[in-house]
């Protein structure tokens, strides 16, 4: 046995949780499994929150209307990761991004893949690209990536309010 | 919008420290754990000459710090409060049928949290003497004391 | 010292578990309804204070989240405390006190069914000597439950005769529960969870929500015709360790209630913060409440416990019933901490 003094402890923390969806995020989960993307219209400002929070945030109603979004959109804005920081991230380089899918009036945050880091532009038009459809659970990670469509770029004026 | 209970998700959600949360003990309760790791049980004494068990850096009334000067308590001492757990928690230092208590030391004036190995919840009475029961292999955590037992009559 | 008032209570219909609302969906109906009863618009409220905690989900800043049930633009002051909301409703007082605002929204929310209760309370304790040794809330309860009987030569029946009594009054509460035709019989019958402390003398696992509105002086009188005035309101804490206090006693209940002027008139109404039923005996005691004080007509704490909600919705049931007229001057009471180690009181009072 040591005879230097104590000084340190380490103890176990753990909790474990059952945690509920709620009823936003459980219809935007169902939806995913199906290949649809459920956002929720505000009654108030009108605008369209995609993923759906059950709430509008500036004005503190719930959102009940759902709006079904196409799989595809714009980069609002992105960020390329150089240090490969977690061993489950992709391999670096790689690019992470706000796509602002049409019609939605906040972003969904992806991967960009199909395309050389350094060529990922603000305004890019992108599509989803998905998993096989056997493999669709309740998660937004049935959508792999967004890659560009090779339309031309969106003008920044038509998504600047949406950075 | 309403939606059925089948559609209401839930998942398992897990907060964890992996590998454990590290506290540094400081001199007061660094002294506590070491004695304990010797298998002795050590309590501080205040400017007004009581023992506070266990140990810490402030008198609890009067907010001075304590003395820094340490003295021999237990290992017997008195059940001043209990209460029996029929069925323990996963994290519960026992896992079967013992009493929290707390346990006022002899030589001390607080009264410590432990658990008490009575094996029925007829053992258990305010006021009864109990000694410590200390693990084999003892590292300088709370639970080297593995609990206390009821003092042979 | 400003005149400020409640002039406006709300709470979810609490359940034992909901997992068809998160906290926002939770929240959302609960201050919809308290911001349109105290005839404030939304926009106008100059402060907004909230209590909660993280824990109970696991979440880091679900608090944060929440707001999205206030509609938080243009950007509001706002503030939070991770712990019951009546103490956010102490920091809303206080800042009401300042004079450059005129109202407050204050809520406290929570879902207890998601987690542990017992695990999560467990981390506030001691992280040295007492937390990895499991202790859990139901098994401190036992122990002040043990120390007061010891002490007082009170008995199991008396704790059982608090519980009957809560869940026969929290049938008339539409928000409880746990509510019942339930006898101190029917109570002992069961066994122990912790001696000597049975099912029904602790609270429910409860998810629910709570909000106030506050107003000051000449705004309050304008939105509501009998606001429920804040006479006095104070908080003590006591040490940490359970060791080095009478378990038996609530002396920071005392010390609270002193200062904020209990006994500075008759009550008529109490509503105490009270998870276990020996507590209500204790903070009784602390508080001078004879036997003809009314305690807890809501069923109380043993009726509902959205933990972090439930010392907020006790100063809401008092002003609910000065608002309605049923009572004159009440006295509502708030706990954190294990044992009643932090407690809040606040003396309410309407004007004929």
């Amino acid at each position: 046995m040591s005879t230097e003094p104590v000084t340190m402890m380490v103890e176990a923390i753990r909790l474990d949780f059952e945690l509920g969806a709620g009823t936003a995020q459980s219809r935007f989960l169902l939806g995913l499994a199906d290949g649809e993307l459920r956002g929720q219209r505000c009654p108030v400002c009108r605008k369209v929150y995609m993923p759906p929070r059950g709430s509008c945030p500036t004005d503190g109603v719930p959102t009940e209307e759902e709006v079904l979004l196409p799989d595809h959109g714009i980069v609002t804005t992105f960020c390329v990761v150089n240090l490969q920081f977690h061993p489950a991230a992709p391999p670096a380089p790689y690019v992470c991004a706000q796509v602002l899918l049409d019609g939605a009036d906040t972003p969904l945050f992806g991967l960009v893949a199909g395309v050389p880091a350094d060529e990922v532009r603000m305004g890019m038009k992108v599509k989803a690209e998905w998993k096989p459809r056997e493999e669709w659970t309740t998660n937004l990670m049935n959508i792999k990536w967004f890659q560009p469509t090779g339309e031309p770029d969106a003008a920044y004026e038509t998504y600047q309010e949406h950075v | 919008m309403a939606i059925p209970d089948h559609d209401a998700l839930v998942a398992h959600h897990v907060l964890e420290f992996p590998g454990g949360y590290k506290r540094s003990l400081g001199p007061v309760i660094g002294r506590f754990l070491t004695e304990l790791r010797d298998g002795k049980l050590v309590g501080v004494k205040l400017a007004d000459g009581r023992v506070l068990v266990p140990p810490a850096e402030y008198d609890p009334q009067t907010s001075e710090a304590t003395t820094g000067e340490y003295v021999p308590v237990g290992p017997g001492g008195v059940v001043t409060a209990w209460t029996w757990v029929p069925q323990p928690k996963r994290h519960h230092v026992l896992q079967w049928p013992f009493a929290w208590a707390l346990v006022r030391l002899d030589g001390a004036d607080t009264a410590m949290l432990h658990a008490v190995d009575a094996g029925d919840e007829s053992k258990m009475a305010t006021g009864m003497r109990v000694t410590a029961r200390f693990r084999e292999e003892r590292v300088g955590h709370i639970t080297d004391l593995e609990s206390f037992v009821p003092e042979p009559s | 010292m400003r005149d400020i008032a409640v002039v406006g209570f709300a709470q979810s219909k609490h359940v034992e578990s909901d997992t068809h609302h998160n906290e926002v969906e939770m929240l959302m109906p609960v201050i919809a309804d308290v911001v349109k009863q105290s005839g404030i618009g939304a926009k106008e409220i100059g402060f907004t204070c909230s209590g909660s905690c993280d824990y109970l989900i696991g979440a880091p800043f679900s608090f944060v989240q929440a707001l999205d049930a206030v509609g938080a633009w243009p950007p509001i002051s706002e503030s939070h405390v991770e712990m019951d909301a009546a103490w956010a409703l102490y920091e809303a007082w206080v800042a009401l006190q300042h004079g450059d605002i005129e109202s407050a929204l204050v809520y406290g929310f929570g879902k207890t069914s998601t987690g542990d209760l017992g695990e999560i309370l467990n981390l506030q304790l001691d992280p040295y000597t007492v937390a990895p040794l499991g202790l859990d809330h139901l098994s401190y309860g036992g122990l002040q439950a043990r120390a007061y009987l010891d002490t007082t030569g009170r008995s199991e029946r008396d704790l059982a005769e608090v519980a009957a009594r809560s869940a026969h009054d929290a049938r008339d509460n539409p928000n409880a529960v746990r509510r019942g035709e339930v006898t101190a019989d029917d109570v002992l019958g069961e066994p122990p969870v912790r001696s000597p402390l049975r099912p029904f003398d602790c609270a429910p696992i409860t998810d629910g929500a709570a909000a106030v509105v506050l107003a000051a002086g000449d705004l309050a009188r304008r939105v509501c015709s009998r606001p429920a005035w804040i006479r006095g309101i104070d908080h003590r804490i006591e040490a940490h360790q359970l060791g080095v206090r009478d378990l038996a006693t609530s002396m920071s209940t005392a010390l609270a209630g002193d200062t904020a002027g209990v006994a500075s008139g008759a009550v008529d109404v109490a509503e105490l913060h009270a998870q276990f039923s020996h507590e209500e005996l204790i903070l009784r005691e602390a508080l001078g409440l004879g036997d003809e004080v009314r305690v807890n007509p809501s069923g109380g704490a043993l009726g509902a416990n959205p933990v972090m909600a439930t010392g907020l919705i006790r100063i809401g049931e008092v002003a609910h019933r000065i608002h309605d007229g049923s009572a004159t001057r009440g006295v509502a009471h708030a706990s954190s901490g294990p044992c009643l180690q932090q407690n809040l009181v606040c003396v309410l009072e309407g004007t004929d």
